[in-house]
């Protein structure tokens, strides 16, 4: 297992060597540079030069990328300019922010569409078979952006029963029950799609499951059907199901953008966000890195888990 | 656990609304920094002038300068040497006093490049004070600038939150990290500043020029617009600026307050005088008249703007010419300029940003101005690019690939915007804005001349000569002048939308 593991980590290592050349390259292509997003109108040849050079953006595009690439494999992803502080404090303050959101929202949509969808296929057909079904299409069809909106209107505005935006309370808050409060509706708009789908993948995975013959001859023996479901068929469906939730945390993570945005939380979406409108190319940089390299590790661990669970998969 | 954190949420009923004494403002984006020295952007201006004084300030309501930390000045005859005299006994937040050396200390920062604190930069804007050739402490009250050359926009400069001075031993104690500690002699003090929370003020209780009432400001950056009109409606916040005209509605309701304030800022697109039909001033006095302004600012804009009659913001009340009619809106004349012009190639590549500073509803604004242009005979195609993308392209002259572009200025002196985008020198090879090419020697000599004029009735004639000269040349179709505007809870009182854009907090109750 451990050769298995060290593997994977090292060819992950060209992947993310990939990441930084394509997310230097983009940030060095696109139109627009930090100078004429720090001076507005007052952009004039003159200043922008002076700018650029003072944040050293005037070497040779090889010489620029070496020069980050060696940093950041020292720890120093450089400082930001617009927010006046170095890259890698800003990335882990807003990756802690979405942590605390995604990670939320993974559970969530883990336990809620893995629930689902065993219900949904021990009743197949069923009347909770077809409510389930409904609501399932109903979260998978309406973007996260627009539910987290019409959260706000009802839960915020209308009824002033949760905060609209931001993490914490400004004045008092700060424990865990004002984080819980300014959670709630991110936390659910953002799992509401994951949720959907992985109840369909989590109830066709059961199905099958659920038609082979060792059930049949675990339901001959008398086994009760609640252990049957959980113990016999979830765990074999759960070969099939992981994959999903491994895909779905990586959409949950990449959905967490929008719903930053309209909730206002303090994450590094909307971190990347800001960051690529005022051209903060380091910030930018470092914040891709930084998610993909997330992505990289998760993927690996949900590989290993997966390779525990069935031991045909380790190869 | 959706379930609990809901229930929980219910057995707390009404949130708690924000505390007494505490104004909390919505603000449109992190600021980048509290040194006034490296700030660039409005959204941190508004911060700024609450924590710190300039030598001087604009008067309420206006854009006319009035002492501050100054008690008063001389300026030389030729207009070449300033002399202030420093207010008696006024001290930094952090005790130290605010004498002639500390004020040399803010300008050499800033100017000097052999200063010890210039490294604590980059100073984007320094160069509204590169006139300057020497700062000298004279006495402890007593601080000269001398100038390379007359510049009356000098005073005005000083007023404009780059000129507010900060403490220099704040600067030595905070180093690169004195915009996330900094000490000024405003009306709050600083406190706190969470990252992406927000920055909060507490109040300066010696302060100079009267305590403030409010213990505290928070200011909070919501950058989503839905976003701030949602904490705004639900009582999150105390006040917000840069109410999107759509939810303006919504706000006349008794439970708040609509400020509005027309500002010094100018929208208008500009036209390609080299190549393509704007190169004949009929057809710019065309498009001039053929696009209705009255319903961009009515209809698209909700009446948060009101109808530009040429480069000059009515808000420079003492250089704008009101008797100056706004071209009005005639199809019939533009067709039949169109007409007289003989022209037959009538397409025109129109340039159209998805938003920026200033830029008001860019894109409802380009569609309505195509289609008032197509009426007429125009063909107008659009191509839209992202605000940096789209300065980008503006910026280095139209030549070649567009005849007219959308954009918008905000200044803090009426020389500004003509002077870098109306003159021959300021073309954009010669690193100005004139991304249109507009070349008028009169105008050219008139700009010039204002600028050295110390005296402001004088410089006001000129300006508005000016504006009536370049309102007949039409280099740009005039479109508005952006109203500003923020709204408060019914609980907050004595608050005036500042002309400058500012937010000026520090005389502000609440209830």
């Amino acid at each position: 297992m451990t050769g298995y593991i060290l593997r994977r980590l090292v060819s992950a290592i060209p992947v993310l060597l990939g990441i930084t050349v394509i997310v230097f390259l983009i940030m060095a292509m696109i139109p627009g540079d930090p100078a004429t997003a720090i001076l507005g109108s007052y952009a004039t040849p003159e200043n922008v030069a002076r700018i650029n050079a003072s944040l050293g953006l005037d070497k040779p595009l090889v010489q620029r990328y070496f020069i980050w690439l060696g940093h950041m494999l020292t720890g120093d992803f450089g400082r930001s300019y617009a927010l006046n502080r170095p890259v890698l404090d800003e990335i882990l303050d807003r990756f802690s922010a979405t942590m605390v959101l995604a990670g939320t929202s993974f559970v969530l949509c883990a336990i809620l569409g893995v629930l689902a969808g065993v219900v949904s296929a021990a009743r197949q057909y069923g009347w909770a078979d077809r409510a389930i079904t409904f609501v399932v299409l109903i979260g998978i069809s309406v973007p996260s952006f627009f539910l987290g909106m019409m959260m706000i209107l009802i839960f915020a505005v209308r009824l002033k029963w949760l905060p609209v935006s931001g993490m914490y309370a400004i004045y008092g808050g700060g424990d865990l029950a004002d984080l819980a409060r300014h959670l709630a509706m991110p936390a659910l708009a953002l799992a509401a799609v994951a949720t959907g789908v992985i109840a369909r993948m989590a109830r066709s995975a059961m199905l099958e499951v659920l038609r082979q013959d060792y059930i049949r001859t675990a339901r001959a023996k008398g086994v009760s059907e609640t252990r049957v479901v959980l113990r016999h068929a979830l765990k074999a469906a759960m070969v099939s199901i992981l994959p999903v939730l491994g895909l779905q945390a990586g959409f949950v993570l990449s959905g967490a953008v929008y719903i930053e945005m309209v909730f206002q939380w303090p994450g590094v979406g909307r971190m990347l966000v800001d960051a690529i409108l005022k051209r903060d190319i380091l910030l930018v940089q470092g914040g891709v890195v930084f998610v993909a390299a997330c992505y990289v590790v998760f993927n690996i661990a949900v590989d290993v888990v997966q390779g525990l669970l069935d031991p045909r998969i380790k190869a | 656990m959706a379930v609990s954190a809901l229930a929980l949420c219910a057995a707390s009923p009404a949130l708690a609304q924000t505390p007494a004494g505490v104004l909390i403002v919505g603000q449109i984006a992190e600021p980048k920094s509290l040194d006034p020295a490296a700030d660039t952007a409005v959204n941190d201006f508004r911060i700024l002038v609450n924590l710190y004084d300039g030598l001087v300030r604009y008067k309420s309501g206006t854009l006319e300068v009035e002492p501050a930390l100054a008690e008063g000045w001389e300026i030389s005859e030729g207009g070449t040497v300033y002399t202030f005299t420093l207010k008696e006994g006024v001290q930094f937040h952090d005790g130290t006093p605010v004498d002639a050396e500390a004020v040399k200390f803010n300008f050499d920062r800033m100017l000097v490049e052999d200063h010890p604190y210039h490294d604590t930069g980059p100073f984007p804007l320094a160069f509204f004070f590169s006139a300057i050739t020497q700062t000298e402490a004279v006495d402890a009250r007593t601080v000269k600038f001398t100038l390379n050359e007359p510049y009356a926009p000098f005073l005005s400069n000083l007023a404009y939150p780059t000129g507010l001075i900060v403490s220099p031993a704040g600067v030595k104690a905070g180093g690169k990290d004195f915009g996330r500690s900094p000490v000024g002699t405003g009306p709050f003090k600083f406190k706190e500043w969470r990252s992406n929370e927000a920055v909060v003020l507490e109040k300066n209780p010696d302060y100079w020029d009267g305590a403030p009432e409010l213990e505290a400001l928070v200011f909070r950056p919501i950058t989503d617009a839905n976003t701030r009109v949602a904490e705004m409606l639900s009582g999150g916040i105390d006040m917000m600026v840069e109410v999107p005209p759509t939810a303006l509605a919504q706000f006349r309701t008794q439970d708040f307050k609509l400020a509005e304030q027309a500002g010094p800022h100018v929208w208008f697109l500009i036209l390609n005088m080299k190549d393509g039909p704007f190169a004949d001033k009929l057809l710019r006095q065309a498009a001039n008249y053929a696009i209705n302004k009255k319903a961009l600012c009515g209809d698209v804009l909700e009446g948060t703007a009101a109808v530009s009659n040429g480069p000059v913001a009515p808000a420079f009340s003492w250089a704008y010419d009101d008797s100056l009619e706004p071209y009005p809106y005639d199809p019939e004349k533009a067709k039949a300029l169109i007409a007289q012009s003989g022209a037959t190639d009538l397409s025109v590549t129109f340039y159209v940003t998805e938003g920026g500073s200033g830029m008001l509803d860019p894109i409802p604004m380009g569609t309505a101005i195509q289609a008032d242009l197509k009426a007429v005979g125009f063909d107008v195609k659009i191509e839209t690019f992202e605000w940096n993308t789209f300065l980008g392209k503006v910026n280095p002259g139209l030549e070649g690939q567009a005849d007219m572009a959308e954009m918008a200025w905000m200044t803090n002196d009426p020389d500004t915007l003509p002077f870098l985008t109306l003159r021959t020198a300021a073309f954009p090879d010669q690193g100005g804005f004139n991304s249109g090419y507009y070349s008028n020697p009169e105008v050219d000599s008139l700009l010039e001349e204002a600028r050295k004029e110390t005296d402001q009735d004088k410089r006001g004639a000129l300006y508005r000569k000016m504006a009536g000269i370049v309102h007949d040349d039409a280099p740009w179709v005039f479109v508005a002048n952006w109203k500003q505007n923020a709204v408060t809870s019914a609980a907050v009182s004595h608050f005036t939308l500042q002309p400058s854009f500012l937010l000026e907090l520090g005389k502000v109750t609440k209830a």
